[in-house]
């Protein structure tokens, strides 16, 4: 199969230009015969919605929350970048183009990456005109900050709640679309299937979660804007019911899975406390500017108070390892070395998993700066210190606090990483088709800008620009090559694929067996955290890819999901996510096994720059080692009808414009 | 005008509209009750002050001017209660299954009794007025004395002989006690919903309230117990 | 070191919409202190489904405070007795061993319960779609920085966009008022210029559906800005109030009584 990424000719920063130019258009009295399904309605599918119904489209909206509001969207914090250059500091399309390529470690396409910051700031002008408060100066303008160690301060911000608010404002606009008529929304109703009519993407089939009743929702293109997989790891900073069973469905019915490897770990999260922890939450990355990494030097030490560990018996790994970067090396670093001190045993709190965040040299240094020449004591100048640390950092103490009842100021934190958000997705071209004709995949849930690590406030914009800027043109490239409303959901691939999910819902009901779902889903976790997680080995995949299929079978004999498939029953919800996970885990370790290389999101310990690279200046000990001679490419996966026999298709990325660099921290 | 009626309609017919009226017909109840009290006071400086007040409201205007006042007060007490009975009853229908366990974060107590307090205070209206404005039972009509000259209703030695008699002071000094309760909540709300109170007015607002509400009890409760402890006699 | 809890659980069970419900007492031994309440709540449905029961529906999603989605009302407060905090991030450690806690539904005839904890909240989704949106399409928009708001009303706008819409303020409201959540929605557009035009159209609408669902009226108690996990203040309802006399006023005195509409032919 041969893959055709669709990409204009032409030079880079006039190739969305020109597709603009070539694409199709649609009479504006044909528009409103398409339908069009959106399958969620966070960022992107929300603003696809929206904006596709503006256009004329007649689109019918989906998601499983009990409002469209509620799309973990709303979970970001940080930001958004856009390339307006307000601040005057040089920032510049190109400028964002070529800092997300190099985030991503060179492993996203070009032309794709190029459009997503030519686009960002439409993306500002139309947020802001929706009424989204962004934070202003006392001017009246926008403000910026500089996020995720960029060198220009090109992200725009609304408090702690950026994604909540852009998410309100595409949410607005999908009422706006409501109202008028042009988006009928269905609301806690979950897809699961996708509907291929003659190859192509024709319709969804959905269960109504309230009721249980299962229904055939026909159309002439399939728009998927389905989130990460993240949760695939059980614990992650994701919400609890995000899911990969929309994207997985599609790549059983003939969509390729791009780069599932591909996973972002943050290094600042709250650690697990116990084995009820649902889920890991996510503190900003800023605490490391002024807090202190370490973990005891001996093991025995890791059951004492902090405070009863003297100075000289500490270990501030990041300052001994990355010298001239210390605690504010790169997420990855930070992030795999937190693993290496807890995997020798030296890790803190409930269960050896985490290292100390320490803010006393902090409070202490800032208490000196506020008193000046003043002679104060210890204890005065730690409270001019912590005023002055509360006022930088005050709300990340106080969730500290509110989640583990430990005072931060008094002792230091608990910190560990956590799985935060998935580059890998659907493989889409250009147009954000598929290869699946008709299936357009938004967001997350596509591979598509992010290459193999993901720059921080990149995601926002990413989910944004899909759905309110390439999505509204590139949609009827496809759609013009078809009649509308054809298929109707009367239509006998509708009636099988009903078939076959009601089935699967007896199925789950039928086996009635010993265990809970979420114990499946949390021992997979387990297994994928410590084989497919921060640091990968071949032994270590092969393992899980060993253990994968017999978990699976397990599963399906002997979990116990309650009631029955004709009510409100969110076991069985659950049930038909992690059934999608058990599987799409090994197609991620196999991913992960054949890219014998380490980039971003993924590091393979075999791959890695020695004390002899660092020594001949060629890499830092410890760092990543890509090969691009071997792997610059995309893994697209085929479903071969066997979950443990997928089938390889690269796609070459081909760097016109930048010169592949190698990452250096030294 | 049609379409002036439907907005008016619409307005009446809506949450919001319904309590900016009860608001406004508050606001002249409010005010009408701090004026009552005002004259009432005036039996401490002597019967001719409080005889002579009765007289001019008697006269005012040809004597139109007390009809006036009656019917404008009327038209807003009844408004008043209409439509706090009508959202008394919305509210109720909007929660038909209660909480099992109940609890309070910081409504206070006066809040949570209005449509109580206010039952009660119109219930003692109409006593009220049964008492001392229709004279029902009661022979206060005939008292009369002379003022300059003029022969006019005793109104000092009506007050006097109406608050000797005890049941009538205490029901009248338990209303008074709900009508402190219904103007601490009441007079602070309605600058709420008239739309006036910001963040920083809002404490002030309440505080205006609260001690509007307590001048009201405490100069209105003065009259009867002055009457029964025989300052006033 | 952390804990454990012994508690007894009163849960209101309730099949489906129109199924009548009851408290169920539920032994919930042995909970970690560190556990979340939901936290809690999944260990007691372990073990109910374990022993072959029915679990507990609740709805919850993100479980760091954001979405919105957790619902239900904890010894009779909304998202239960710490402030500022939804019910995902509320502690065990605040609970004492042996505690009895209450857990119901938040109840409004505007919210009917889906089953047990669950409720439909979808009244809030229409009052937004009769007017919680400024018209702008897609790709109109000037450039961001064409109109300059103070940052004293982009903040303020700001402070009444913090709501999540859990319906906490409905919950609570001894009336189950909805108009906290209507007048934060409302107040932030109308306190942006963007949000101008469109003003008295905004509030009549959103009012109008927001009478319609059922909720009941404001007594201005203000439990509602108490059970906010969000903190948003009551001056937005003042400010609701005054822009719907003033959308009244405009609407039925002083907009042209025969516009023609403009546009071409």
């Amino acid at each position: 199969m041969p893959l055709e990424a669709h990409i204009p000719s032409g030079p880079l920063s006039q190739k969305w230009s020109k597709h603009k130019q070539d694409s199709k258009l649609i009479n504006p009295a044909n528009k409103r015969k398409y339908t069009v399904i959106v399958v969620g309605s966070g960022l992107a599918g929300s603003s696809a919605a929206a904006t596709l119904s503006e256009l004329g489209y007649n689109v019918k909206c989906f998601c499983f929350q009990d409002s469209p509001r509620r799309a973990h969207s709303i979970a970001a914090q940080g930001g958004i970048n856009a390339a307006k250059n307000y601040q005057h500091d040089g920032d510049s399309t190109y400028r964002l183009f070529y800092d997300t390529i190099k985030g991503g470690d060179f492993r996203a396409r070009e032309a794709n990456v190029y459009r997503l910051a030519e686009v960002s700031a439409n993306i500002i002008d139309q947020c802001v005109a929706q009424g989204v408060p962004l934070a202003r100066e006392y001017g009246g303008l926008l403000a910026n900050r500089s996020f995720g160690g960029a060198q220009v301060s090109r992200t725009f911000y609304a408090r702690g709640q950026t994604g909540q608010q852009l998410l309100l404002g595409a949410y607005s606009a999908l009422n706006k679309e409501i109202a008028r008529g042009g988006v009928k929304m269905f609301p806690r109703t979950e897809m699961l299937d996708l509907v291929l009519v003659d190859g192509q993407a024709k319709g969804i089939i959905v269960r109504d979660l309230v009721t249980g009743k299962i229904s055939s929702h026909a159309g002439d293109t399939v728009l998927l804007c389905t989130g990460g997989y993240g949760n695939v790891f059980y614990l992650s900073t994701n919400a609890k019911g995000c899911n990969t069973t929309a994207i997985w469905r599609a790549h059983r019915k003939g969509a390729l899975f791009a780069n599932p490897c591909y996973t972002q770990i943050h290094p600042t999260c709250i650690p697990v406390s116990g084995d009820y922890q649902s889920k890991l939450t996510l503190m900003s990355e800023s605490l490391r500017n002024d807090g202190r990494v370490w973990v005891p030097k001996k093991k025995e030490d890791c059951g004492k108070p902090p405070a009863q560990i003297p100075e000289d018996a500490r270990d501030y790994y990041l300052e001994r390892k990355y010298p001239s970067y210390g605690n504010l090396a790169p997420r990855d670093i930070s992030s795999r070395s937190a693993k290496e001190a807890c995997d020798e045993g030296r890790g803190v709190g409930p269960g050896g998993l985490g290292v100390y965040l320490d803010f006393a040299d902090a409070i202490l240094r800032y208490g000196h700066d506020q008193a000046a020449d003043k002679n104060l004591s210890e204890a005065e100048l730690r409270k001019l210190g912590k005023a002055v640390v509360a006022e930088k950092y005050g709300n990340l103490f106080d969730m500290y606090e509110c989640i583990t009842g430990e005072n931060g100021y008094e002792q230091p934190m608990r910190i560990y990483p956590a799985v935060h958000y998935t580059m890998g997705g659907l493989w889409v071209d250009y147009n954000l088709m598929s290869n699946v004709p008709g299936l357009h995949v938004l967001g997350e849930a596509n591979f598509s800008d992010h290459g193999a690590n993901r720059l921080g406030a990149s995601a926002l914009m990413q989910g944004l620009a899909d759905g309110y800027f390439v999505i509204p043109t590139t949609i009827a490239n496809y759609l013009a090559t078809q009649k509308p409303g054809s298929i109707k959901a009367d239509h006998p691939a509708f009636k099988q694929a009903e078939a076959e999910v009601n089935a699967r819902t007896k199925r789950f009901i039928d086996i009635k067996g010993k265990r809970t779902v979420d114990s499946y889903h949390r021992e997979l976790g387990l297994l994928m955290w410590n084989e497919c997680g921060m640091a990968r080995s071949r032994d270590g995949l092969q393992k899980a890819i060993d253990r994968l299929p017999a978990l699976r079978e397990d599963f399906w004999n002997n979990v116990r999901v309650p009631g029955s498939g004709a009510d409100f029953n969110q076991e069985l919800e659950k049930a038909g996510r992690v059934a999608d996970f058990l599987e799409f885990g090994e197609l991620m370790c196999r991913d992960a096994l054949q890219r014998e290389e380490s980039c971003g999101g993924h590091f393979r310990v075999e791959h890695q720059y020695t004390k002899e690279d660092e020594a001949a200046k060629r890499g830092q000990a410890g760092e990543a080692l890509r090969d691009d001679t071997n792997f610059s490419y995309v893994a697209a996966w085929e479903f071969t009808g066997d979950v443990s026999n997928p089938k390889l298709h690269k796609e070459p990325l081909a760097y016109e414009e930048v010169h592949l660099a190698v990452r250096s921290y030294v | 005008m049609s379409a002036l009626l439907k907005s008016f309609s619409s307005f009446l017919g809506s949450s919001i509209g319904k309590k900016l009226l009860v608001a406004l017909t508050g606001a002249v109840l409010v005010l009408f009750v701090l004026g009552h009290m005002i004259g009432n006071l005036l039996i401490f400086v002597g019967p001719d002050a409080i005889n002579e007040y009765g007289h001019f409201l008697q006269t005012m205007i040809h004597g139109a001017g007390v009809w006036i006042a009656r019917v404008g007060l009327l038209v807003c007490a009844v408004l008043h209660v209409v439509l706090t009975i009508q959202l008394t009853r919305e509210n109720r229908a909007a929660r038909s299954q209660r909480y099992g366990y109940t609890a309070t974060i910081q409504a206070s107590k006066s809040s949570r009794i209005m449509i109580l307090s206010g039952l009660t205070i119109l219930a003692f209206i109409i006593y009220h007025l049964l008492h001392f404005t229709v004279h029902a039972g009661n022979n206060y009509g005939t008292y009369q004395v002379m003022l300059h000259g003029e022969k006019v209703h005793d109104v000092y030695k009506m007050v006097v002989a109406g608050f000797s008699w005890l049941p009538a002071s205490i029901f009248y000094i338990i209303a008074m006690l709900l009508l402190c309760s219904h103007l601490s909540h009441g007079v602070s709300s309605m600058f709420q919903t008239l739309g006036l109170a910001t963040e920083r007015t809002r404490p002030i607002f309440e505080k205006i309230g609260s001690a509007y509400a307590a001048i009201i009890l405490i100069g209105n409760c003065s009259i009867p117990i002055a009457v029964l402890l025989h300052f006033v006699k | 070191m952390a804990s454990n809890l012994n508690l007894k659980l009163k849960i209101w069970r309730q099949p489906s919409t129109n199924a009548k419900g009851t408290f169920q007492d539920v032994e919930a031994t042995d909970i970690p202190e560190t556990a979340s309440f939901l936290e809690m709540l999944d260990i007691v449905n372990q073990r109910i489904i374990d022993s072959g029961g029915d679990p507990v529906a609740f709805d919850h999603d993100c479980r760091e405070g954001i979405c919105g989605t957790c619902s239900m009302v904890i010894n009779g407060i909304p998202h239960g007795p710490r402030r500022g905090t939804t019910a995902c991030q509320l502690h065990m450690r605040l609970f004492k061993n042996g505690d009895t806690i209450w857990i119901e539904p938040f109840r409004a005839k505007a919210f009917p319960v889906i089953k047990d904890l669950a409720v439909d909240r979808s009244a809030f989704d229409r009052i937004m779609v009769a007017g919680g949106f400024i018209s702008v399409r897609t790709g109109s928009a000037q450039d961001a920085n064409s109109l300059p708001i103070s940052k004293e009303d982009a903040d303020s706008a700001m402070d009444a966009a913090e709501c999540i819409g859990c319906g906490a303020c409905v919950a609570t409201c001894k009336n189950a008022s909805a108009m906290l959540f209507v007048s934060a929605k409302a107040g932030q557009l109308n306190s942006l210029p963007q949000g101008q035009p469109e003003k008295h159209r905004r509030v009549l609408g959103m009012v109008k559906a927001m009478d319609e669902s059922g909720f009941g009226n404001c007594t201005n108690q203000y439990e509602c800005e108490a059970a906010c996990p969000k903190g948003i203040s009551v001056r937005w309802i003042a400010k609701l109030n005054r822009d719907y006399a003033l959308a009244t006023v405009h609407e039925s005195l002083l907009a042209p009584a025969n516009g023609k509409g403009g546009g071409a032919a």
